[in-house]
């Protein structure tokens, strides 16, 4: 066995995590700092190596498995959320990571995650989201801006775009987070978060394709000062901007407003909150409207996990009706005796 | 002893050595043995089987085989009536086969033509392939079933009806201008118009808790109480199966049906119209244990069994489709063997989730009907790049898209063959009758666990609800399935996920969760051995060959083509496959018995074809191939073999028809 097998014992690094394959995508590709800001945090999370598995549709992002070194399978367009919940029910001692995008998993594969969030599956789901097809050159995709000019839409998108928070929570999700490609310790903290969240882990990562969709998120990747950026803290007012000035807080019709941080009934953060519609209202504070974007953690809830309630039945099954007898059950029923 | 009880009054369930009752106005004389009078038979300790021991005052005309068929509206409880004959002809010993005919609506209007629900049942006193082409005895219970199924009873044949159904408005639902019980266009059957609705209200007077409405409905087991009757059937294990059936929640509606069946029962051996009764004897079976099966419930109990055999916990990915969700819905309830089900948001979704269980280990199924099966096209595709083992069952139905969901027909084949892009070769199993689907289910087992590959298992609308008598397996002789799985490093210190191995040219499987060969697989051409994504020319064209010939030499795994030849001087072969198995050998049986030579071999393996198919097709004159489609098979074998075969198609939703296949095939010789 290679000594670099993981093992669990505390000893990976983010060289463990590596593949010798090489990485192909695009210089300048947001997709790079995920990849090493996934091979940095893994080896926290304590799971031996052999126990994480990527499954990935199409896409960019979905060539994310071939360079992480664990198990992995890079599947088809839409359905990582659909093979992944076969996996992560049948195989409860696995860590599974779903790595999709804007157009695999808003477009073809929609159906497939919303079912998936709904279910609370045991998955951690990465969309890294930039806005446009990256792999097939250029078209546009359910995030891209209304009137958005590409090579399949030349006179502008007709289509109004999703919010993929707001898809989330409207999707029963338990957990819906938001973080940047190029925000290497905002990016950690979710992940962390997101890890150890029992059922289905949603998360966003604003992406940067340099190539078809350049500066797509510049306002708020380049944002080292917080202009821009939102940072949901659990329990914290939310409150951003150079100097802190600025601040949410909900009115009397559940929206919110943009407001000065001094000013009383300011939003205090609460991504427990039972009911889904304060993290659905804090997914519609953008940067058009409202000057900034949040991220963080929108919401973190507890709800039964599917994988654990399949194994349940199984298990209330055997014990009131006692371990299956094959032979037993072909003779249920009227059977008759030829001599 | 006797007992006489008051016109109007409803007979008690008591059980005399000989009574007289009176239903309604009918005196209706009726001998019950007593239970002790039968001795339990041996396979049934301490549970006695009561067997009417000829106890009618009747003369008893014996027969070889009987073809019942029930026709009535869906909610007229057709099914349960002849699922009921069915058990009962089945403790007799009869060999049993059936057809159970219902519409997709849930519930047509009543008395309506497209809501009409059939039941047909063969039984004999010898070993029988096929429901039967056509009923010997009809069962109407209103104008509409009438109509529909007319046509298919043969002159002479005996026709049973309620009387009471043939209303003005049944009748005008039903088309028909003028009453065809009153206006002599039914002359030339032996028309029984039985007042069954008025008997069978009378037969109910003063159960307590039973509305009229409800009684009304009980007129089916009146039916099958005088069925019974006519044809000696025992109605003891129907009574207890009724009780059990409704005596928790409604003991009313249990004693209203169990009335009901008593008095039909009774009525046959009072009223004059019925002249004579009839026997069959227990078919002479091979010995062993049996019960009755239907190849949806054979095939749920072969994956169930394979499950056992490979070690492996089975996983099902599934949508609902008619006929396949029974499979769903009979796997759903064994969970304490630790089979895990998923109804899916859609079919991908289903063979997705498959797909995921079985790069996990799970021994990974999916089922579906032919518009199902089209949309998992693409990852069936996808499990055979992945190179993992997959079951994927297409219990086929009438198409092309919609179709006809409950009617049987076998035109998947080429869609299961090519249906994926690329070069995408997959083995196709399909089994021949309700019983054979649990073989069917393990050979499909078997090939995909071994040779790490998607596997189509092939069955039918017929098949799959249709049933016969089932000679129990002993468990232990089954083959064992367990598949090895790759624990350690196989070309130096790496582990090389395409190094295959040089028989079955499968490649190694490895679990995730084993240390030290973490790897990728995807549906990108990979190089060969490695599995790294490669677009090397040389090796794409490796690898689309290699994927061929793992395929192809699973020939070298399967028994050769058997021929049924018994002299060995035929000219002409009759070949086919699915669940055309019973009329054609019922075809081939009725040649022979005109002292016809024919030989016929009925494939169970698709692809690949055993390795003598050639040489068997070569050794004929002529090859027929009968099929419910346009000639898939033919075209399949005519390509792959340049024989010269024709085919008999008929593709009406229906079961092929043993005498006029016969009267085909007679064509050729």
């Amino acid at each position: 066995m290679s000594e670099r097998a993981g093992n669990g014992n505390g000893s990976l690094t983010a060289k463990d995590f590596r593949t010798d394959q090489e990485v192909r995508w695009c210089p300048g590709c947001g997709d790079y700092a995920i990849l090493a800001a996934l091979q940095s945090f893994l080896p926290q999370l304590g799971i031996p190596r052999e126990r994480i598995v990527f499954i990935s549709g199409i896409g960019c992002a979905a060539r994310f498995p071939y360079y992480m070194n664990t198990y992995g399978m890079h599947s088809i367009h839409g359905r990582a959320p659909a093979i992944a919940t076969g996996l992560a029910t049948t195989r409860p001692d696995l860590s599974v990571w779903v790595v999709t995008g804007d157009g695999d998993a808003l477009s073809i594969g929609g159906n497939h995650l919303i079912h998936a969030l709904r279910r609370n599956v045991n998955l951690t789901i990465l969309l890294f989201n930039n806005r446009i097809y990256g792999l097939t050159k250029g078209q546009y995709s359910p995030t891209s801006e209304l009137g958005k000019v590409t090579k399949s839409t030349p006179m502008g998108s007709l289509d109004w775009p999703f919010n993929p928070i707001s898809l989330a929570i409207g999707a029963e999700a338990t957990f819906v987070a938001r973080a940047i490609d190029t925000d290497k310790q905002g990016m950690a903290e979710v992940l962390r978060a997101a890890a150890e969240h029992r059922g289905s882990a949603f998360v966003e990562i604003l992406q940067n394709c340099p190539i078809f969709n350049d500066d797509a998120w510049t306002f708020v990747r380049d944002d080292k000062q917080g202009v821009n950026r939102i940072v949901l803290r659990h329990g914290e007012p939310i409150t951003w901007g150079a100097e802190r000035e600025k601040a949410l807080r909900q009115l009397p019709d559940g929206t919110i407003e943009a407001c000065a941080a001094d000013e009383p009934d300011v939003l205090v953060h609460d991504e427990t909150h039972a009911e889904p519609s304060l993290a659905f209202a804090l997914s519609r504070v953008t940067q058009a409207t409202h000057g900034g974007t949040p991220v963080g953690v929108f919401r973190n809830v507890e709800r039964p996990v599917y994988d654990d309630l399949m194994a349940e039945q199984l298990r209330l099954a055997e014990a009131q009706r006692g371990p299956g007898d094959l032979n037993a059950l072909l003779r249920a029923g009227e059977t008759w005796v030829v001599s | 002893m006797v007992a006489t009880i008051a016109a109007g009054e409803a007979p008690s369930t008591v059980v005399f050595e000989a009574c007289v009752i009176w239903v309604g106005d009918v005196a209706a004389h009726a001998l019950f043995a007593s239970p002790a009078a039968a001795a339990p038979p041996p396979n049934k300790p301490g549970r006695a089987l009561y067997l009417r021991q000829g106890m009618s005052s009747k003369p008893v005309e014996q027969l070889h085989q009987v073809i019942v068929r029930f026709a009535g509206d869906s909610g007229d409880g057709m099914q349960l009536t002849g699922t009921q004959f069915t058990s009962e002809a089945a403790i007799l010993g009869n060999d049993i086969s059936t057809l159970p005919d219902f519409p997709a609506e849930i519930r047509a209007p009543a008395g309506s033509l497209p809501g009409v629900s059939g039941f047909q049942l063969h039984f004999a006193d010898h070993d029988i392939l096929t429901p039967g082409d056509a009923p010997t005895v009809l069962v109407a219970m209103n104008p509409a079933a009438l109509k529909t199924n007319i046509g298919d009873l043969p002159k002479g044949g005996t026709l049973i009806v309620d009387a009471d159904a043939f209303s003005e408005r049944n009748l005008q639902k039903a088309g028909y201008a003028q009453n065809p019980l009153e206006d002599g266009s039914l002359a030339e059957y032996q028309l029984h118009a039985v007042p069954l609705t008025t008997l069978t209200v009378g037969a109910l007077k003063g159960v307590e808790g039973v509305t009229p409405r409800e009684a009304e409905r009980s007129k089916n087991m009146f039916a099958l109480g005088l069925m019974a009757w006519l044809y000696g059937r025992p109605i003891e294990p129907t009574i207890e199966f009724l009780r059990a059936k409704f005596g928790a929640k409604r003991p009313e509606i249990a004693e209203a049906n169990v009335k009901a069946l008593q008095a039909g029962y009774a009525f046959g051996e009072t009223t004059e119209s019925f002249a004579v009764t009839y026997e069959v004897k227990p078919a002479k079976l091979a010995p062993g244990t049996y019960r009755n099966i239907t190849g949806n419930q054979a095939l749920a109990l072969g994956l169930l069994a394979a499950s056992r055999l490979s070690g492996l916990p089975l996983f099902l990915g599934a949508y609902p489709i008619t006929p396949a969700s029974s499979i769903l819905e009979e796997l759903a309830g064994y969970k304490h063997f630790g089979v895990r089900t998923f109804q899916a948001e859609d079919e991908i979704a289903a063979a997705g989730a498959a797909v995921g269980a079985a790069f996990g280990g799970a021994l990974a199924v999916t089922t579906s009907a032919g518009p199902g099966i089209v949309l998992k096209a693409e990852t069936v595709g996808l499990a055979i790049m992945l190179e993992l083992p997959l079951v994927i069952c297409d219990i086929q139905r009438a198409g092309p898209s919609t179709g006809m969901p409950t009617k049987p027909e076998q035109a998947d084949l080429l869609l299961v063959l090519y249906g994926r892009n690329g070069e995408s070769p997959v083995p196709i199993v399909a089994a021949r009758s309700p019983s054979d689907c649990f073989d069917a289910a393990l050979e499909a087992v078997r090939i995909a666990l071994k040779y790490r590959t998607p596997v189509y298992l092939l069955s039918d609308a017929y098949l799959a609800n249709g049933s016969e008598p089932w000679l129990l397996p002993d468990l232990d002789a089954l083959p064992d399935l367990t598949p090895s799985f790759a624990t350690a490093p196989n070309a130096g210190d790496a582990f090389l996920p395409y190094l295959r191995d040089e028989h079955t040219l499968a490649r190694p499987w490895a679990l995730p969760g084993t240390p030290g060969l973490e790897h990728r697989i995807g549906g990108l051409e990979k190089a060969d051995r490695t599995g790294n994504v490669s677009y090397d020319p040389e090796n794409h064209d490796l690898m689309t060959r290699l994927r061929a010939q793992k395929v192809a030499g699973i020939a070298a795994d399967i028994p050769e083509l058997e021929v049924d030849d018994p002299d060995g001087e035929a000219k002409v072969l009759v070949l086919g496959w699915g669940g055309t198995y019973g009329p054609t050998a019922a075809a081939v049986r009725r040649l022979r018995a005109k002292g016809k030579q024919v030989a016929h071999a009925h494939l169970r393996h698709l692809n690949p074809f055993p390795r003598n198919t050639g040489d068997v097709l070569r050794r004929y004159e002529r090859v027929l191939v009968p099929e419910m489609n346009l000639g898939q098979l033919r075209q399949l074998v005519r390509a792959q073999f340049l024989v010269d075969a024709i085919g008999y198609n008929r593709v009406r939703g229906q079961p092929l028809r043993a005498a006029e296949l016969a009267d085909a095939v007679e064509a050729l010789l």
